[in-house]
């Protein structure tokens, strides 16, 4: 099994077929979930507190927008745990959206980065496209190593 | 402070300030004045057509986003009072939205809209005087509609470095008091003395009491006031009915001893405004700083100025620690201290005029109030950058209490 960190990091889609396939799925909902669940901390609606953006001077510097900081301060450390990367470009906002197109552009350049393996692929516009875009995808996370947590 | 009764709703027209860590510290200030922050709803399939709707094509969802929510206030699907708009500081795509965004509220809807710039470090503190002034706004309107003082009516303005104090009687100033602020009780007592000895009237006399500035919830629970509020309503108000402008659009520019403001008025009623306050540069603080360094009272400094010629004198910044190391630095190499003088005026004005009237839609009649405004070199300055006459009404640096004075009046009259 593999860690795979989808963009975008909230794809309900990507994250479903990454945990078909029998990978871990390194997304938003999951690190949301943990942090509005933190007991003792009480700053709605996601929990995020100014501590945060503080987090994400790791991945950014102080003069970017306090946002994008907050938002690296939840992708950040998924990204270092990704063994692999699913990044879909020019995706409708209904695939997943995650709002701010610096962090978007600062996550994908740190997927990349990083140097493991990666599908880029298109969003589908038609249904053949459509066909070919799960069809990749599949033979992507086929591709991956299995057994990775039995190490 | 919070007002009884059903609540304001504020439309939060913004861009990541749930992943910015101050969305908590938004609600807070939002609920000590009894107001509630909603969130106008809009169908997610606008969000890929409302940026090419607006004109306005940005990378940023979340920015498209605001402009769905913004379309959605004006266009009354979502029933608000007012709108606060705010996005990251530093964000240059966040912040041309939010301009634009912030004109066309206004300007479609005509309610009330502030916009503001939020770092993690913001806090309900900072935030509550923007969102007090945007919830009188909404919540006032019948207040605000007064043009007269009647009876009996003292105002207060406890600032950040002076304390001004007035009496009116029958629409008249009849004693007006100014002195430092040490302790914000005491000076403001001292300034009220002051009015009252020179009006020769007692403090049994006096029959509503308005308090405004930094001190104003201190001084307004001392005085037992009957209305305490903050500095944009109480400044406008008093700026528009000292410049005898009460009527129609105007543009009221205070450069206090702390902060400064700039407030698009419309029948003495602020529309958008902002709220400096970051930086001292840009305040009366940096003219008493130079005033001291040039050996002559800060009365002086703006006669000086007149007379000098601020363009002979090379400034690299506008900081009050290396602004003033630049003027220093003029004086050693043989500027005169009127040109000195001339450039700390312009100095001030230009960066208010670069960091806060590029987001307020400049209309005359500009109305220049303040401490600041006394000194003749300010003024001057204002309106050689603007190019436009700029007004300086009588009793300027009381507008704050006047305004409390004359907006007290309705409850002589209630």
């Amino acid at each position: 099994m593999a860690k795979v960190i989808i963009y975008p990091t909230n794809s309900l889609i990507l994250s479903d077929m990454v945990e078909r396939f029998g990978h871990e799925p390194l997304a938003m909902m999951e690190k949301i979930k943990k942090i509005i669940n933190t007991v003792g901390v009480d700053s709605p609606p996601l929990n995020i507190t100014p501590e945060e953006p503080k987090r994400g001077l790791k991945y950014a510097a102080v003069e970017v927008p306090a946002g994008v900081r907050g938002r690296m301060a939840l992708i950040g450390p998924m990204i270092e745990l990704a063994e692999a990367g699913i990044i879909v470009g020019d995706s409708s906002i209904s695939f997943g959206c995650m709002g701010c197109a610096r962090t978007n552009e600062l996550t994908k350049f740190l997927i990349r980065e990083k140097g493991i393996p990666i599908l880029e692929i298109k969003y589908p516009r038609t249904e053949e496209e459509g066909q070919d875009f799960v069809y990749k995808i599949a033979e992507f996370l086929k591709s991956l190593p299995s057994g990775s947590d039995e190490e | 402070m919070s007002d009884k009764g059903n609540p304001v709703l504020i439309a939060l027209v913004s861009c990541g300030s749930e992943y910015a860590g101050v969305q908590s510290e938004l609600e807070k200030a939002a609920s000590t004045l009894n107001a509630k922050l909603v969130y106008p709803e809009m169908d997610v399939a606008t969000l890929d057509t409302i940026g090419m709707e607006f004109g306005l094509e940005v990378a940023s969802p979340d920015l498209r986003l605001m402009m769905a929510r913004a379309k959605a206030v004006v266009e009354g699907v979502a029933k608000v009072d007012g709108v606060f708009v705010t996005s990251c500081f530093r964000c240059a795509e966040a912040a041309i939205v939010r301009n634009e965004l912030r004109r066309y509220i206004f300007e479609e809807s005509g309610l009330p809209v502030i916009s503001y710039s939020f770092t993690e470090r913001t806090t309900a503190a900072t935030l509550l005087t923007r969102l007090e002034a945007l919830t009188t706004i909404a919540r006032r309107k019948h207040l605000l509609a007064r043009t007269k003082q009647t009876g009996i009516t003292a105002g207060i303005d406890s600032g950040s470095t002076t304390t001004k104090a007035v009496v009116m009687k029958d629409n008249e100033i009849v004693g007006e008091g100014w002195v430092p602020t040490i302790k914000v009780l005491e000076s403001a007592e001292t300034a009220l003395q002051q009015a009252l000895d020179q009006s020769g009237l007692k403090t049994e006399d006096i029959q509503a009491i308005g308090t405004t500035g930094y001190g104003r919830f201190l001084i307004g629970e001392h005085f037992k006031a009957d209305l305490v509020q903050e500095e944009i309503t109480m400044n406008s108000k008093g700026a528009v009915y000292l410049a005898d402008q009460q009527k129609g659009p105007a543009t009221v520019i205070d450069i206090g001893g702390m902060d400064n403001k700039a407030i698009s008025v419309q029948d003495g009623i602020p529309g958008m405004f902002t709220m400096g306050g970051i930086c001292a540069g840009a305040s009366g603080r940096f003219l008493e700083m130079t005033a001291k360094r040039l050996g002559v009272e800060i009365t002086d400094l703006g006669d000086l100025a007149i007379k000098g010629m601020g363009e002979n004198v090379e400034m690299n910044s506008y900081c009050i620690v290396f602004g003033i190391q630049s003027l220093v630095n003029s004086l050693a190499k043989g500027s005169s201290p009127e040109d000195v003088a001339a450039a700390a005026c312009h100095s001030v004005v230009e960066q208010i005029f670069e960091q806060q009237l590029q987001e307020v839609e400049v209309k005359e009649p500009l109305i220049l109030v303040g401490g600041s405004s006394l000194i003749a070199g300010v003024p001057k300055a204002l309106g050689d950058l603007l190019k436009i006459d700029v007004i300086v009404p009588p009793h300027s640096q009381l507008i704050g209490a006047v305004g409390a004075a004359l907006l007290a009046s309705g409850y002589v009259s209630e």
